[in-house]
């Protein structure tokens, strides 16, 4: 009887702790990482982030030598932000948005076109051992947008005896 | 008014089955956080119950596993009929960081078709508690799709018309960091 008249008094003692959430928007922790926002006009398409991205889950489509197609897709996005802090242009941000509910995945979605410079003479290419190489990214990329995966081998679209890389002799 | 309003607004209460097929937890725990006293649901008369055939809404944690994906669905048609699908966390939305691999199907609506999905990994217990107000057409969702061209060639070469000169060096006047 008088342990529960004791625990009566412990449950009266701590008073109301139900957060007014719904009603009431509590701020976020300060170092909260949410939704990452891509701005599309510092973002340079090196696709150190898409290399980086341990769910896979950026694309990127070079539909043609000078336009880049970089799709986020945010549906398995674990908010970990390895693409906020690889970005050499710090072109990503993590925002501390979480109300991200949706009835339909596509809203999930940020695309980018993004306008590629070129090397005159060889397409697209830079020498490693450099900055830009824990981007880990050279060359062309080619993944599937419409079922959302990565292409592993710049070689799946050509035929099997073109398959082997192109060997550039250098004096 | 506050009172008349939620009695309006929570007219029939909803209850949950919790299904796990095959997450890391994470998300389990984060459902029963929206449980505790500290988010208290109960007070809008959502409730977890031990079986899918009291429920109205069932929570899905973890991607659809190939062992998983048949319980998965046997659960869902256990279900009475007007009935939600929440995916919640980024497995049950996308597949997990491991979308890939032998034994994950995909997405839990690869099996069962899903209505409301609450991406994060894992989502915080006010995101699960936002995307029940979704569902139930209190609040307006705040996502949607994002798409950017860059219309201009960033690259400062391409426009020569843009370059000043500032104390003998020529600067690019778009852009801050040259």
């Amino acid at each position: 009887m008088i342990s529960k008249l004791r625990e009566a008094v412990i449950c009266l003692k701590a008073g109301r702790v139900t957060l007014p959430y719904p009603f009431a928007a509590e701020p976020v922790p300060t170092r909260y990482r949410g939704r990452p926002i891509f701005d599309g006009n510092k973002c340079i398409g090196c696709g150190g982030c898409a290399n980086n991205c341990p769910a896979r889950e950026i694309l990127i489509a070079d539909v043609c030598q000078e336009v880049r197609v970089m799709r986020y897709l945010g549906q398995r996005c674990t908010y970990c932000g390895r693409c906020a802090d690889v970005c050499p242009e710090q072109a990503i941000t993590m925002s501390p948005e979480f109300e991200t509910a949706t009835n339909d995945k596509a809203d999930l979605q940020q695309e980018l076109h993004v306008f590629m410079g070129t090397c005159q003479r060889c397409g697209r290419c830079f020498t490693p051992p450099s900055v830009l190489e824990q981007l880990m990214m050279k060359g062309y990329r080619m993944d599937d947008l419409s079922t959302g995966r990565w292409v592993y081998k710049s070689s799946t679209f050509l035929p099997a005896e073109g398959s082997a890389d192109v060997e550039i002799e250098l004096d | 008014m506050l009172r008349k309003f939620c009695r309006k607004a929570f007219q029939k209460s909803i209850w949950v089955y919790h299904a796990n097929s095959g997450g890391c937890n994470g998300c389990d725990i984060e459902v029963l956080n929206v449980l505790t006293p500290y988010y208290d649901v109960e007070r809008f008369g959502i409730k977890l119950v031990g079986s899918p055939r009291h429920a109205d809404v069932m929570l899905c944690q973890g991607p659809a596993l190939r062992s998983t994906a048949k319980a998965l669905e046997r659960a869902y048609q256990a279900m009475p009929a007007p009935k939600l699908v929440f995916a919640i966390g980024s497995c049950a939305c996308g597949g997990g960081i491991w979308y890939d691999s032998y034994s994950v199907i995909g997405p839990v609506d690869s099996v069962i078709p899903v209505d409301f999905y609450v991406p994060g990994c894992p989502p915080r217990p006010e995101a699960i508690i936002y995307g029940v107000a979704v569902a139930l057409g209190l609040v307006d969702k705040k996502v949607a799709p994002i798409k950017l061209k860059q219309l201009e060639f960033p690259i400062p070469r391409y426009h020569p018309e843009d370059f000043e000169c500032k104390d003998g060096m020529v600067v690019y006047r778009k852009l801050e960091r040259i």
